[in-house]
């Protein structure tokens, strides 16, 4: 095993962390992102607690890697990734969406250690994919890392992105693509169907690598291999679980964006120690 | 001899400013010999500083927001209906609410590229971009005009939207005069009625005065910054007239009509539009012709003003 079991277990400690700091903000009665953040986040603490260079406490560091949440409907993962990091106190993560609170209800630029407003879906990647042509121009060794959800997958731009992003051969870019089946409305095999997901990341030109995208070993392989890949741009097809952690929650298509009751969130908070 | 077609103006100067600042690069959407993007791409040496990103307008747009966000200050063009159009969310959420400095330029606009018809044609490109928070607004009147606005916006911070008309015409402002946006610009003075004008209008103004001379005074303002625009400014030449009439090309919905009788909401100054009425353009066998079908000309303008002028 390449990977400590300390590290393993560290990070996956974290991701139940972000989990919690998520369910927490979101709190009891009023609407938000339960499903999307709970299947993203093993892959959201792997990326800030171990694979990207970033320096909390200099959020523009020029030498850092970029991070972008194309889904940007779980912005408050983010936020927990960040607030847990130091970019920020933890104890604003409640007053997220309060009027004029510097966290709003999606990623803006102005809050330390976001990189690109996002909301609006499909557009992450392309502007991850601006940030790697720069990167490269300027011969910097930075990388990039967009996570994408599978249901953003239905905007054309995402192919759009794909496409360009392989043209220019963008090996310092990474899209991870939060695959957990589920989109608002219901199961996308039943709307419109995307598989096969890998094969068409290859067939636009990228380099693919499938992993569990809540087994951390494999997330950290994935990470790496992306990392030693030359020529092309690296798509992470990760296979999640939406609502991961709260087992009511979990694969349940109302879980997208949903207000707990006080019984759901305490049965969540206590899944999720 | 000082260029007359604004998109030459646009590529050389382009060209000029790469040389000038290496973090300046080009992208299109395979419109670049349209454009005239493509004489980054062609000049020895710049080749790389073009972008070519296909026909995907959408991703161009946000491409260039990753650009802005690493340091490079991305011009991105295409006809305006597919900058302004095409990409209107993505200049509004990759590029505007971030305040991210990307340059668009919106050619062929209006109904320069007459052939093409109705699809090709923006009627409503002012308004779309106007209307977006952080979005500055140029419409240069001539090729001259052009060259300083590229210029500034290559030295200023900021999400900003030029309009680049495709046909030469004579130019109507000197070479190398200085582009200060918000504040519009008296080209001739005049006492009875003010016309305020933005691209190739203000030359269809120009000579509406001329016509008028000996009976109908006319002042002719060129507004080339429809936004930012110094309300202060458009009163006082408001009320140094009897009235005042707007002439674009593009709808009288929203755009230099919408932002000068906005600019004038709470004076008693009368206001009468030339423009699009609502409508869309047509597909025409040259330039003139779509602008007489449109209403867009001399005579048009000298009719409002002596609306005006009667009241």
């Amino acid at each position: 095993m390449a990977y400590s079991e300390e590290l393993i277990r560290s990070l996956k400690e974290k991701g139940q962390v972000l989990r919690r700091d998520c369910i927490k903000c979101i709190g009891v009665g009023v609407a938000g992102h339960v499903g999307g953040s709970c299947s993203s986040a093993d892959l959201v603490a792997a990326l800030y607690f171990h694979k990207m260079k970033v320096d909390p406490k200099n959020p523009e560091w020029e030498e850092r890697d970029y991070f972008l949440l194309s889904k940007g409907h779980v912005a408050i993962l983010q936020y927990a990734a960040l607030a847990e990091k130091g970019y920020f106190p933890v104890e604003d993560l409640p007053h997220c969406k309060d009027i004029g609170f510097y966290l709003q209800g999606h990623p803006h630029l102005g809050i330390p250690g976001i990189e690109a407003g996002t909301g609006s879906l499909g557009q992450g990647l392309s502007l991850g994919s601006g940030m790697a042509i720069g990167l490269k121009m300027d011969g910097k060794p930075n990388r990039v890392y967009v996570l994408v959800g599978d249901g953003e997958m239905d905007e054309g731009q995402i192919w759009e992105a794909a496409m360009s992003s392989s043209a220019k051969k963008l090996d310092n870019l990474c899209a991870i693509i939060d695959n957990n089946g589920l989109q608002a409305m219901g199961v996308i095999k039943d709307r419109l169907p995307n598989e096969p997901v890998a094969d068409k990341w290859k067939a636009f030109g990228w380099n693919v690598i499938e992993i569990d995208g809540h087994n951390m070993e494999e997330i950290l392989e994935a990470l790496d291999e992306a990392e030693k890949f030359k020529g092309a741009p690296t798509a992470i097809v990760a296979h999640t679980v939406k609502g991961k952690g709260i087992s009511f929650a979990e694969n349940q298509v109302g879980y997208h964006n949903r207000a707990l009751t006080q019984e759901e969130f305490d049965k969540a908070m206590e899944e999720l120690a | 001899m000082a260029e007359t077609n604004q998109r030459n103006a646009y590529g050389k100067t382009l060209v000029e400013l790469c040389r000038e600042n290496k973090n300046i690069v080009a992208l299109d959407a395979d419109l670049g010999g349209s454009t005239m993007g493509k004489m980054v791409e062609i000049e020895p040496g710049m080749e790389e500083r073009h972008i070519e990103m296909g026909i995907a307008e959408a991703n161009m747009i946000s491409t260039a927001g990753g650009l802005a966000r690493v340091g490079k200050i991305p011009f991105c063009s295409s006809f305006a209906v597919f900058t302004a159009g095409r990409a209107f969310d993505q200049i509004r959420q990759s590029i505007a609410i971030g305040k991210l400095n990307v340059k668009i330029c919106g050619s062929s606009a209006g109904c320069s590229d007459f052939g093409d018809g109705a699809t090709h044609q923006s009627v409503d490109d002012i308004a779309y971009m106007r209307v977006i928070p952080n979005m500055s607004v140029f419409v240069p009147a001539d090729a001259n005009e052009t060259v300083a606005v590229i210029k500034y916006m290559a030295s200023h911070e900021g999400p900003m939207y030029m309009r680049v008309n495709r046909n030469p015409y004579d130019n109507v402002t000197p070479e190398g005069a200085e582009f200060v946006p918000g504040e519009p610009v008296v080209l001739k003075e005049g006492t009875d009625v003010a016309v305020f004008a933005c691209g190739i209008m203000v030359i269809k103004a120009l000579e509406a005065a001329k016509a008028l001379e000996g009976k109908i005074s006319v002042k002719v303002v060129n507004v080339r910054s429809i936004k930012p625009l110094n309300r202060e400014s458009v009163i006082d030449i408001a009320k140094s007239v009897k009235g005042c009439v707007t002439a674009e090309e593009h709808s009288i919905i929203g755009g230099l009509g919408g932002a000068i009788s906005e600019a004038l909401r709470l004076e008693r100054v009368p206001v009468e539009f030339v423009g699009i009425n609502d409508r869309f353009g047509s597909s025409a066998h040259n330039y003139k012709d779509i602008l007489d079908y449109l209403g867009l000309t001399s005579d048009h303008i000298v009719e409002a003003v002596e609306k005006i002028n009667s009241l």
